[in-house]
Order: C-alpha cells, then structure tokens, then sequence
C-alpha cells in the first residue's frame, strides 16, 4: 500500500519535471504546444545513447539531456515557434501536430521502432527497507532530483528578478516591453528551460515511462492533463495534479487493471466540466 | 417589412440554389467511376475520408468548435456497423443509418462536455472522450480489442449489388452517400439553424445577444457532426468488411482536421477537395517511404501554418467566391 503510495509519488514527480515546461507555455503564454513531449523523448534518447553507446556515467547523463533539449528547444522557438505565439488555438495545435508527427517518423528512421532500455548503474538497482517499505532506490533519486527541482523553480519564479520580470511579461507584454524588459529573450529562455526540463524528466522516466518513438503521442495526455487540471498559478497547481495523477494512474492500474487508464481521463473530463480554468486557478 | 421578408427569403433561397461549378463536380465525379474503373478501391477510400472531413467542417467551418477527438465517433459508427455485420444484419443501408444514429447518441451525450470553457478546455475535453473510446474499444469484448472485428459479413446493397473485391459497388455506393449527405448538409447550412452557427462562430456574445440560442445550436450541431462521422466510419466498415482500433486513434482526428484545412473550411467541399489531395498525396509519398510517411504530414502541417492557411486556401475560396458573384 505504502509502496504503492511511493511509487506513484515518484511516477508523479517525474510527470511534473516533464510537464511544468509546457505549465508555462500553454498557462502562462497560452501557447498550446502539444509537441512538448517531443522534447521529453529527446532527452530520453540523448541518454540512452550516452550512456548505453559511449558509456558516460548515469549522473553526467542527465544533465547532458538538459542541455541536448534545452538547445534544441531554443533552436525551434527562435525558428519555428516565434511565428505561431500569436495565431489563433486551431493552429497551434495543427503547428505542433505536425511537429510531433515528424518527431515520430524521425526518430523512427534513426533509432528504430523498438523500446530502448537504458543501462542503470548497479547501485541505483533493488530496493531498500525503510520502515518495512519496499523503497525502490531509483525512484528514490527521482523523488530527490524532482523535489529539489521543484523547489528551485519555485523560488526563482516567485522570488528571483527573473520570475519578476517573467511574470510581468506574461501578464501584459506591452507593458513590460514599455518598462525595457527584454520579452521575447526571457520568453525563449523560459521556452528553453522548460524543454530542458522535459528531456531532464525523459531522460529520469526512460527506467519507468518506456521510451519508443511513439512517446510524445502516448504521453501528450497525461502532460495536458497535469496543466489543464492543475491550473496555471505558478507551479503548485501542476505540482499537486502531477502528484495526484500519479498515485492514481499507479493505483489504478494495481488495483483496478480493467479500468485503470479510464480513471484519469474520467478525473480530468470532470475537473475540466466543473472547474475550466484548473483546480487551483486564480480567480480571474 | 413584407419586402424586406421577401429580400431575405430570396438570399436564402439563393444560398441553397445548386451552383453550375458543383454540377461540373458531381459530373466529374460520375465520369471517375467509369473513366478510372482500376482506382475505385482508393477512390472509395478518398469519398469516405471526404464525408468524414465535412463533418469536421460542419464542427470546424460553420460552428467554429475545433476538436482533437471526432474520430471517437467515427470509430462509434465503424463498429456499430461492424457488429451488426458480424451478427447477421448486414444489410447496408441499414447499417449506416443505425450506425449514423449511434454516434449521433453518443455525440448528443458528450455535446454538454464542450459547451464549458475556451477553446483549450474543448480541445482537452474532445482529446479525452476519444481516448476513453478508444480505451473501451481496446478492452471491451466485444469489439475484439487490438486484432480487430473479425467475421464481418455484408449484405448486398439494397438487396441487389453485391461488394466485390474491385470495390465497383463499394465505390458507387460510397459516392452516392456522400452525395446525400453533401446535399443534406448545403441544406441545413444554409437554413436559420446553418446561419445562427455562423453568427456564433462570429461572435457568441452578440449572436446571444440577438436571441440565439447558443448552447442548443451547438448541441444540435455536435450532434449532426457525430452523426456524419458515424456515417463516414460505418461506410468504411461495410467497404472494408473489417473494424480495427485504428478508426478510433488519434491520428486520424488529426487526418480529418488536415484534410479539411488542404481543402479550406467553411464550404463543404473543402473535405472534399481536400480528401482527394491528401489521399494523392499519400500514395505518392507512401509509394517512396512507405514507412516513414508521417513525418511529411507533419512537415505539411508545419509548412501549413508558418506559411499561412490563409494565403494557401485562398486560392479555391477566391475561385468559389468570384463564380457565386457571377451567378
């Protein structure tokens, strides 16, 4: 039971560090990017590579994804996306389609349809006892990593002078363009932090999500739903969704395996009819 | 007063006029079931993706509700018909009308779902429900789950044509349904009920304003749309005499979106146009990398939207514009 708990906190966790990139994206710029998944299997495949192929250490992965992510998210929104902030939802979601296509199809082409495992260091393997729960020791690191991100994001958005002027930007661009803050740079190091976030989290979740070409399609869902239940209110709405989700999916799937990928559906078609803004929205 | 009633029944009246430019179509169209008798398999296929894509716009073109899972009830009339294939009841038409009227139940049921929120909430909500379709279908009995329905077994049309194995009859019988369903939907297009979806479209704060009911017209027409596309997937099943889970998956929303948007949305025949592009399209690429052809619809898609929608179905709708100017 207690296991079980566990086990979903840290599903949830890594759900989080994936989707708080596309949090601030799709709530806090309302840019509906359904290809942030996308981003989350780059990283995934950038450490499979390394660390299977060219044998770097686990840990050094993690960071290479990163950065192998947040550079690639940061080529594609001064490129491609830049042009799309301001047209309308339907071609958003046409834009990122595409994208999530191609992604597919390419990874397809250059690594093969099958599922990668990645070659976890022997120390990270086996449970240990804590108090008579079975504590897997790899997602105990996931629960680590996540939760010390979490803090940090926390604290520069709400505290840092980087949130403050991210904030103001999202609020009323004009204005904050009128009070010389660089919108469209701190807008692309956001979009690049949030993808490098995503590969961080496809890179942590290889071990447990599975990661094949069709990742950004299987798991488009669950990221939507972490944001659109969530709430865009900083990054507790997303956080305590991502959580719930979590212990939901892996309790679902325990408990009740014939139902279980209906109940998170069923959890945001009805969050979404009684609260449209999110769970734990600002009033607006 | 009087004529000004006379006025706007006879711009009605002349909306709904039959235009020479559709005639010249539905001539061609009957010239393509004798001129190409080789192609009528992949021309079958491309009437169904077209009756699917009007559904679309019927949501899309004139309502404006953009929705990421009308495959769900796609999926809905493929299986209805299906199921009553497998158990005895094969007759066709009776299959889509069932078929048409079983997705329209389930369109009517989630209609509620996207009257809440923006357009992101709707795009959420219509993702969801066809996913827990498609969930269903994967783990229901019934259906047969991943392999597909098997055993399907149909009827002779009407009793009289029998499906053969070139698609001759599958052909001239999807042709003739979407040409039913085309004519009914100019009809209803271009009734009150068509135009009040377009004052929405336009703007739902003013077209409330002006005493229409919002809420009701979108009901009704998510729930013509699902009925269209149950048709759409029901005819496909009966042509195929086989149901797998890919009527209900994702891409194929995504499909019927790009579909209606090569062709331009907003004139019924845009899925139309449309459909037989896309279907050409994919047989040519299809025939180089049969594999990997995703990756150019998605290519296309990109291109689509950073070069603009606008600029590139501007072409036909100019085209379709200028000719009903001259009418």
């Amino acid at each position: 039971m207690l296991t079980i708990l566990f086990d979903g906190v840290a599903y949830g966790m890594l759900l989080f560090v994936i989707a708080c990139g596309l949090a601030i994206t799709l709530g806090l710029m309302n840019f509906v990017n359904l290809a942030h998944g996308a981003f989350a299997m780059a990283g995934g495949y950038v450490a499979v590579v390394l660390a299977n192929r060219y044998g770097v250490p686990f840990l050094l992965c993690l960071p290479l994804a990163f950065i192998a992510s947040a550079l690639i998210g940061l080529l594609l929104e001064r490129t491609l996306y830049v042009r799309v902030y301001g047209k309308s939802h339907l071609d958003q979601v046409l834009f990122t389609i595409g994208l999530v296509f191609m992604s597919v199809a390419a990874v397809d082409y250059v690594m093969g349809s099958q599922q990668q495992f990645i070659n976890l260091p022997e120390w990270l393997r086996g449970r240990i006892d804590i108090m008579g729960v079975g504590v897997g020791r790899y997602r105990l690191l996931i629960i680590v990593i996540c939760g010390a991100l979490t803090i940090l994001l926390q604290s520069i958005l709400s505290r840092s002078s980087f949130g403050a002027k991210l904030r103001a930007s999202v609020d009323d661009a004009r204005v904050a363009r009128g009070l010389g803050i660089p919108v469209d740079r701190i807008f692309a190091i956001t979009f690049a932090v949030g993808s490098g976030l995503a590969g961080l989290g496809g890179a942590l979740g290889a071990e447990i999500l599975g990661l094949d070409p069709t990742f950004p399609l299987k798991f488009m869902i669950y990221f939507l739903i972490v944001v659109t239940v969530g709430g865009t209110s900083g990054v507790t709405g997303p956080l305590v969704a991502a959580l719930l989700l979590g212990v939901a999916d892996v309790a679902g799937k325990y408990y009740v395996p014939q139902i279980g990928s209906f109940v998170i559906y069923t959890i945001m078609i009805v969050v979404l009819i009684l609260r449209p803004q999110g769970l734990f929205a600002r009033a607006r | 007063m009087d004529s000004l009633h006379a006025a706007a029944a006879k711009s009605l009246a002349m909306r709904t006029r039959l235009h020479p430019a559709e005639i010249a179509f539905w001539l061609c169209a009957v010239a393509s079931y004798f001129l190409l008798p080789g192609k009528h398999l992949i021309l079958s296929e491309i009437a169904i993706m077209a009756l699917f894509a009007l559904s679309v716009d019927l949501l899309l073109g004139y309502a404006g509700i953009v929705s990421l899972g009308h495959a769900a009830f796609f999926g809905v009339g493929a299986y209805v018909a299906g199921l009553l294939g497998k158990y005895g009841y094969g007759e066709p038409v009776l299959g889509l009308v069932v078929g048409g009227f079983g997705a329209a139940v389930f369109g009517f049921a989630t209609s509620f779902l996207v009257l809440r929120g923006t357009d992101l909430t709707r795009l959420m909500v219509t993702l969801g429900v066809a996913l827990v379709f498609y969930e269903i279908a994967n783990k229901a009995g019934f259906t047969g789950g991943a392999d597909g329905l098997q055993g399907v077994m149909m009827g002779p049309v009407i009793g009289l044509f029998e499906f053969d194995i070139f698609g001759h009859v599958a052909y001239a019988y999807s042709l003739i349904v979407l040409f039913v369903m085309i004519m009914a939907a100019r009809r209803i297009v271009g009734s009150p009920f068509g135009l009040s979806l377009v004052a929405i479209k336009g703007n739902p704060l003013r077209a409330r304003a002006v005493g229409v009911p919002v809420n009701a017209r979108l009901v009704g027409v998510y729930t013509l749309a699902a009925f269209y596309a149950g048709v759409a997937g029901a005819l496909l099943a009966q042509t195929q005499a086989f149901v797998s889970l890919d009527v209900l998956a994702f891409h194929r929303s995504a499909d019927g979106l790009l579909v209606l948007l090569i062709g331009g949305a907003g004139y019924l025949y845009g899925g139309v146009i449309g459909a037989v592009i896309f279907k050409l399209m994919q047989d040519q690429i299809a025939a180089l990398t049969p594999q990997y052809w995703q990756f150019w619809i998605g290519l296309f898609l990109v291109a689509l939207v950073i070069i603009g929608r606008d600029r590139l179905i501007a072409g036909p709708a100019a085209l379709l514009n200028l000719l009903r100017r001259r009418s």
